[in-house]
């Protein structure tokens, strides 16, 4: 086993195969065996056609050397692979010029894969050098081979294995080459993979950082308003009215739903009719701080209670006016509550019938309402020059506005009609009766969104 | 009353103009109950307002035939306007609308909002067929 020193390897690339056949020479462990078994390995084994091309292909580089050897398994086993990782590491460190590419991943180096990925990081390499054959070449093809076996008199050897590195090379010489190529191509390609999907990961990141930071941001001020709110009626900060009006809506979902569970646990446990009446009474003073709220919410932005985009998409199907229609409610009631005297039956029949009217004089009015608006907006102006038809234009505009105005008190008399629905609704019917008329209330609204919750859940064919 | 003027023409101006004033409103007021009590369902409206054309549309849908005086078409509209806000009693509150305004019977019932709450509770038919404005 030759004993390499590898700060011998710290000299200049020409000089760094003869320096080591210089010392090799002089430790003189002359084995012709190992010759034979270079000539053997080149001759046999892919790798060697790998080698002597890659011999042919390197500029004058040690590395093209150590790694031309190292592709020959033998060499490894004759002169052991640490020897040759320490040397390969020396070379590495010095040699800055990584122009050898080791496409191949087959070689089964024992200094492990980071050097060939390293090897195979240097792009540079072109496929022209393959094809330079110059003094440079023959010289290393003296090297390799002086360097693998260790043999004493090199000169003889130089010609015979440059012989041989040409003659056997010269017929694989396109093939390999084009292998070599072709891998290249393949190792690029992956790179270039790679790195475009860590920048894609990369971006990824920073957006979802950011997306974060706003959900954050717009958390605390949506906390901040709502605290604000309640804190000073006057203080609604416009386009946070909706934000505002939202919060306080699902809270009144949440705190609606409680109640509903407690009614709803009281009526199995049959309870008694004055406990039932306090829960009852609890649920209808629960629905007027829904009407207060809305009140609020109107005064703050009144389009978005108008449009009803706080409720769920199928709930907003069947809107009316901001809100759910009286009759509606009725009916649904009306068909659950079967136990009805005549003279409830009377009442909740009138009740409907003055509901319908009042929701009727209410549509119409807005009907009214809407013409007059766009009647307003459509007047033909004269012109749009002139400071007189400004005058005009303002006025419109003012008149339009006063218009808009009215939508809220609307908007305020339909809940009004709402509230005193529930009221009368309350008065005609049993305390018992009104406890399964909200139940069954509440069950349509819950079976509405879980309806909407399907609808959006499910996948649609377009 | 002792008030310091500047000349006593000016003072006495000014009071014979609020002295006007108040009888021409008080005028009106006359008018609006002489007016109120000659239908047995009076609405005053202003022709360009909505709520009054659903005020109208209720009463016509329930089968009443209500007397409807357009403010914005009378001379003294203005006052007539005046005189119901003190009527119903929103004096502060100058920039809601007045109108409509709904006599039952000679007697006032009020805006929008004191109709729709009598219909509801059903006692809006009984007022109505107590006034004579409805039959059945």
């Amino acid at each position: 086993m030759q004993s390499f020193n590898p700060t011998e390897s710290e000299s200049t690339s020409p000089l760094y195969s003869h320096s080591s056949f210089i010392h090799r020479g002089n430790d003189a462990n002359p084995n012709p065996t190992r010759f034979s078994d270079l000539q053997h390995s080149f001759r046999q084994q892919d790798a060697v056609d790998l080698s002597s091309s890659s011999v042919f292909g390197a500029k004058s580089n040690n590395m093209a050397v150590v790694a031309s050897n190292l592709q020959c398994g033998t060499f490894n086993t004759n002169l052991g692979g640490a020897e040759f990782a320490s040397t390969v590491v020396g070379c590495a460190e010095t040699e800055s010029q990584h122009m050898y590419q080791r496409g191949s991943s087959s070689a089964t180096m024992p200094m492990g894969n980071q050097y060939v990925e390293k090897w195979a990081d240097d792009s540079q390499h072109t496929e022209d050098t393959c094809t330079d054959i110059d003094t440079d070449d023959k010289n290393q093809c003296f090297s390799t081979v002086s360097w693998g076996n260790g043999v004493g008199d090199g000169a003889l050897v130089v010609v015979d294995s440059q012989d041989q590195c040409k003659t056997k090379v010269k017929p694989e010489d396109q093939k390999t080459v084009r292998r070599l190529a072709q891998n290249r191509e393949a190792a690029r390609k992956s790179r270039l993979r790679k790195k475009a999907y860590v920048q894609q990961l990369e971006n990824s990141r920073v957006r979802l950082a950011q997306l974060e930071q706003e959900l954050q941001r717009a958390r605390q001020q949506g906390v901040l308003v709502a605290s604000g709110i309640t804190a000073d009626r006057g203080h609604s900060v416009v386009g946070n009215g909706a934000l505002a009006f939202d919060m306080d809506y699902a809270r009144w979902v949440d705190e609606h739903q409680r109640l509903i569970n407690d009614l709803r646990s009281a009526l199995n446990s049959r309870m008694g009719d004055n406990e039932l009446h306090v829960l009852v009474d609890g649920v209808v003073a629960h629905y007027d701080e829904l009407f207060r709220l809305k009140s609020i919410g109107a005064k703050a932005d009144v389009f978005h209670i108008l449009s009803g985009m706080w409720k769920t998409p199928a709930e907003r199907c069947f809107i009316w006016l901001g809100g759910f229609r009286s009759s509606e409610i009725l009916k649904i009631v009306r068909n659950q509550l079967e136990p009805l005297t005549e003279e409830q039956l009377m009442g909740i029949y009138n009740l409907q019938q003055s509901s319908q009217q009042a929701e009727d004089a209410l549509s119409q009015g807005m009907e009214a309402l809407q013409q007059s608006l766009s009647d307003t907006l459509s007047t033909p102006s004269q012109g749009p020059c002139g400071s007189g038809n400004v005058a005009e234009y303002m006025g419109q505009m003012a008149i339009a506005l006063g218009k808009l105005a009215t939508l809220e008190s609307f908007l305020h008399q339909a809940d009004l009609l709402r509230q005193q629905t529930l009221q009368q609704m309350r008065r005609i019917l049993s305390t018992f009766q009104a406890a399964r008329a909200l139940l069954v209330i509440n069950d349509y609204v819950s079976r509405l969104r879980a309806l909407n919750s399907l609808w959006l859940a499910c996948p649609r064919e377009y | 009353m002792h008030y310091q003027v500047e000349s006593p023409s000016a003072a006495a101006a000014a009071w014979s103009y609020l002295m006007r004033v108040r009888s021409m409103e008080e005028d009106q007021m006359e008018r609006v109950v002489r007016l109120a009590s000659q239908s047995a369902v009076v609405i005053f409206s202003v022709s360009s307002c909505c709520m009054c054309h659903a005020m109208k549309t209720l009463f016509c849908g329930m089968g009443v035939n209500p007397t409807v005086h357009e403010l914005d078409q009378d001379p003294k509209g203005k006052d007539m306007e005046r005189a119901l806000m003190r009527l119903l009693g929103n004096g502060i509150n100058t920039t809601a609308a007045t109108v409509p305004v709904v006599f039952i019977g000679g007697k006032l019932v009020g805006s929008m909002d004191r109709v729709l709450a009598f219909h509801i509770s059903g006692t809006l038919v009984p007022l109505l067929k107590q006034a004579g404005a409805l039959w059945l």
